[in-house]
């Protein structure tokens, strides 16, 4: 599999999630936000946490219409796979890639801590590795990760099961503890109809290895790696 | 000859913080009276925050040198050698008075003052800590402070992209007035690729790189040098603004920058801004220096050549280019979007001169200013001993039980969950010890090594004592290493004190200094950078001394450590190092018994450096995984952290002879640690203990949901966790 990382000015997870797909198997570049294409053969493209264009308009506002937002947006087109993490998952929204938007936290602050996500389907490429229902162990990071849509929008992802994390207990059960950001329905991320468009904001790249906190991270990656290998 | 258009009088001389008889001695030096612009200049580079006129003659006692140490003090940062080719480049600094200001601004632009100095210097930033102290809880001001200062820390370090690992939070009246904000950045580099500020060859340009300058932060150093009073607050516009959006493109421009070869030397643009960084970079080469004010980028119009010499916008840089690599340097520069323009060159004249609109505004000798900045020997006292408190003299107020959960949950020693989940301490994946424990450890690189790294120093103790205090303040932190397996190599040291010019705190300032010099000796554990904040005291109240340590250690294989946390039931929980029970100055004195007297503990740096080795190769050699330095709160606390970040309770059995059971318990002696280890192996460990006439002594096991003291109530984990982590959240909301 081949992994395009998008780096906007700004960007600064780039490095954690380049890791991670190579540690699971991904050919992985850096990709300046300056480009008008992606690399040739690009199979997934990333777009990383960080504070893109310093969040100063809205978070993801400005990274949302850099120029290679256009070739992520026809790739997508095509079905291919684009995985927006943090604030990737902010300039997804604010590129029209997918609905909503994140607001600030509930308590106005940012905050960074170990986060559970429950699994809500495993048949997509992103997925595969774990279980439905599966508590995940993760990170987050984040400012503004409040997710937030109109009505019919929430119900349409709901409805079509667009919904692809919760943020849960250690058990996977829903809680309002457990929704520190106060997002709506406890979404923590979502795809796009097709499927092939997921944007998250808590941090599996950060949970690849035991030493450092972990290893629920990995079936993400694992998964898109494996998505891959069968296809080819 | 030099237009001079302003009448320099008594009165600008003492605005600008001068006093008469240095500005005499300054217009001695160049033989007229000054322009304003070289007024301006002069203020800046002799006022006690860059010239270190109080401290200078003191900070020459310090130990800087050891084989692993590549830079001692004197450049942007120290720098040490871990081995495999690659550098470990760290220093901590102050922002207490534009904190105390404006807390948001004050602590972000700390932090993005020390990621500048580190990377100045060639390193990529891969860790933030801090060393905090606010007022007492009560005061007026203290949760706006303490809620604008940690957004402002994280709001810049999350997002630069730096992991706030570590750092260390406390309270006391004694900083109504005048908080302190300690920033520490460490960052890694190749040992080839480091960079200083010495310029070289004649006819260079010198190039200025980063944001635009604007009016912000004109005199922000003459005001960081001087005491405050109730009219500081209108001091609010020489806070400066900070910008961590473009501090991460400075710092990717400038690596990339540097891997191009275009580079000589380069200074970030910090204290004193254009002035401090250019007369650096040709005092320390032999160089005079030349700018042309007029291309210097600005955001606002009309700036005159005062404002741009004294401003102290942020996120700028200073460079002396190879001649001909300026083209190649400016796409780098444009590429990230940074302003990049040649302001100047080197001269062989040693002169600096300031041109502007055509005319010569300044035209100083540049070694002077820095080489012939007044040094003073202030005069000191030392002070006044404190009396040994016997622990049979000390009253139990309370159960034991009920103490220690007064103290578990007192501010000082409560969680300070709050403060560090607004920092982004996970990114970059390499964080291998999250806040909360001795130490915090991140891996290096894709390892196998790691850094420990950490803050501390106990100030109510260099109060009572500074000699003592100052040697408990490195001891500690070079405990702290030890304590997750680390070997501490050096340190970088932020001296927080009162006025200088009153004998009792700059006896104060003398007494810690010797105190830290001693203990860097005894324990081979240089200090490479640092940083001198004098003056802090409001209305004539100073603060209490508070030279915070900032402590580097390295582990060579990252995976085998040591973690404060219980990790099984029935381990044998061990105390490594004698216990006196120590009760002078103990929190256990202060915030259970109301009285803050007596001497502190005194640091035998024998013991310590024997106690601590011994500790050290339990941990390498993967016998132990679970220890905690002992400090505040003795043993008691230290059982109840144990407890607490483990989740398994603990019941001890053993009782002190001779000692009463709150000395035992909650005495502050140094040089000692808890270790839980299978009791198969506690066996050889108090064996081997014994041999080498360390003092080792089974306290009882792990286990249960309880913690259990002799004679004691049991108190569950839980309930100690509630107290433990109930109270900052709650005094932050206003229900406290």
């Amino acid at each position: 599999m081949k992994s395009a990382v998008i780096v906007f000015p700004g960007s600064n997870r780039e490095g954690d999630v380049l890791r991670a797909l190579k540690s699971a198997g991904s050919q992985a570049e850096k990709v300046w936000h300056a480009e008008t294409e992606l690399p040739k053969g690009t199979d997934l493209v990333v777009l990383p946490g960080g504070f893109s264009y310093g969040d100063y308009l809205r978070c993801g506002a400005i990274a949302g219409r850099a120029t290679v937002m256009d070739a992520v947006r026809a790739h997508a087109a095509r079905g291919g796979l684009v995985l927006g993490i943090c604030n990737g998952f902010q300039i997804l929204c604010e590129s029209g890639l997918l609905p909503g938007i994140l607001m600030r936290n509930a308590n106005l602050k940012f905050i960074c801590h170990r986060q559970f996500l429950r699994v809500e389907r495993n048949d997509t490429a992103f997925t595969k590795a774990y279980a439905k229902g599966q508590a995940i162990d993760v990170c987050v990071a984040h400012g503004e990760g409040n997710y937030t849509a109109d009505e019919e929008t929430l119900k349409r992802l709901e409805g079509e099961g667009l919904v692809a994390f919760r943020y849960s207990d250690a058990q996977g059960h829903i809680t309002q503890d457990a929704n520190r950001n106060g997002s709506m329905n406890s979404i923590a991320g979502i795809y796009s109809d097709k499927l092939n468009v997921l944007g998250m904001m808590p941090h599996p790249e950060n949970l690849i290895e035991d030493l450092v906190g972990g290893t629920d991270g990995r079936g993400l990656f694992e998964s898109l790696v494996s998505s891959f290998a069968r296809a080819a | 000859m030099i237009r001079n258009d302003v009448a320099i009088t008594p009165e600008l001389v003492k605005e600008h913080g001068l006093k008469a008889d240095e500005y005499e001695r300054f217009v001695k030096l160049i033989g007229r009276e000054p322009t304003i612009t070289e007024l301006g200049i002069v203020s800046a580079m002799w006022n006690e925050h860059c010239s270190y006129k109080s401290s200078k003659i003191h900070l020459r006692g310090l130990p800087t040198s050891a084989p692993w140490v590549i830079q001692g003090p004197g450049e942007n940062a120290g720098v040490i050698d871990i081995g495999d080719g690659l550098a470990c480049i760290f220093k901590m600094e102050s922002h207490n008075h534009p904190s105390f200001i404006e807390p948001y601004q004050g602590a972000a632009t700390g932090v993005g003052g020390i990621l500048r100095d580190v990377f100045t210097m060639g390193a990529r930033p891969i860790a933030a800590l801090n060393f905090l102290r606010f007022g007492e809880p009560d005061h007026p001001k203290t949760a706006h402070l303490v809620s604008g200062v940690v957004a402002g820390i994280g709001g810049y370090g999350n997002s630069f992209g730096v992991p706030t690992v570590g750092g260390s939070v406390g309270f006391d009246k004694r900083y109504n007035g005048n908080i302190l904000v300690n920033a520490m950045a460490v960052g890694l580099a190749r040992t080839d690729e480091i960079w200083y500020a010495k310029a070289t060859g004649v006819g260079n340009p010198i190039v200025y790189l980063g944001s635009k300058t604007g009016r912000d932060g004109i005199h922000g150093a003459t005001m960081a040098s001087a005491e405050f009073d109730d009219a500081s607050e209108e001091k609010r516009p020489t806070v400066q603004v900070g910008d961590p959006f473009a501090e991460k493109l400075l710092l990717e421009a400038c690596l990339e920058l540097m891997k191009s070869g275009a580079v000589i030397a380069i200074q970030d643009m910090g204290a004193a801004g254009l002035t401090s960084s250019a007369v650096e970079m040709g005092a320390k080469g032999n160089l005079g220096i030349e700018l042309d004010l007029d291309k210097v980028p600005c955001r606002e119009e009309g700036m005159t050549a005062y404002e741009m010499m004294l401003s102290e916008s942020q996120e700028r840089m200073l460079m002396v280019l190879k001649p001909g690599m300026e083209k190649q340097a400016e796409a780098i520069f444009h590429k990230w979007g940074l302003d990049f323009a040649v302001i100047g060159k080197t001269t062989d004249t040693l002169r600096f001169v300031i041109k502007h609109e055509g005319e010569v505004k300044a035209d100083l000798p540049i070694k002077e200013l820095g080489d012939e900045a007044p040094v003073y020997d202030r005069p000191w006292v030392e002070s006044p001993r404190q009396p040994v408190i016997s622990a049979e003299s000390v009253k139990a107020p309370m159960s034991e039980a009920e103490a220690l959960l007064k103290l578990v949950g007192s501010p000082d020693q409560c969680s300070k969950r709050w403060v560090w989940e607004q920092y982004d301490h996970l990114i970059l994946g390499n964080t291998v010890q999250t806040p909360g424990g001795d130490a915090a450890i991140v891996r290096v690189e894709d390892g196998p090594k790691g850094l420990a790294l950490t803050t501390d120093v106990t100030p109510r103790y260099c109060e009572a004592d500074p000699f003592e205090g100052g040697k408990q303040a490195v001891a500690e932190a070079w405990r702290n290493i030890t304590a997750v397996g680390g070997l501490p190599l050096a340190i970088t040291d932020n001296l927080n004190f009162a006025s200088p010019e009153r004998p009792e705190s700059m006896g104060q300032f003398v007494g810690c200094l010797k105190g830290i010099g001693e203990a860097c000796k005894a324990l081979d554990f240089p200090v490479v950078s640092g940083n001198v904040s004098l003056y802090n005291e409001t209305n004539g109240q100073g603060i209490l001394p508070t030279p915070a340590i900032g402590g580097v250690g390295l582990i060579d294989d990252v995976t085998v450590n040591a973690s404060i946390a219980f990790k099984n039931e029935g381990e044998a929980i061990i105390l490594i190092g004698a216990t006196a029970g120590w009760l002078g100055q103990s929190l256990y004195l202060r915030d259970v018994c109301g009285r803050e007297d007596g001497a502190p503990p005194p640091v035998d740096l024998v013991q310590e450096k024997r106690n601590g080795e011994f500790v050290r190769q339990l941990i390498r050699s993967g016998q132990v995984t679970t220890v905690h330095d002992l400090s505040d709160g003795g043993i008691a606390l230290g059982l109840a952290e144990m407890a607490m970040a483990g989740d398994v309770g603990a019941e001890i059995t053993a009782m002190p002879e001779g000692l009463p059971l709150h000395a035992f318990l909650f005495g502050e002696d140094q040089a000692r640690y808890l270790i839980a280890v299978d009791e198969d192996v506690a066996a050889d460990i108090l064996y081997e203990a014994g041999a080498i006439g360390i003092p080792a002594v089974t306290l009882g096991l792990t286990g249960g949901d309880a913690l259990i003291l002799p004679g004691q109530r049991a108190i569950s984990v839980k309930q100690l966790k509630a107290a433990h982590e109930s109270w900052l959240p709650a005094y932050m909301t206003g229900k406290s």
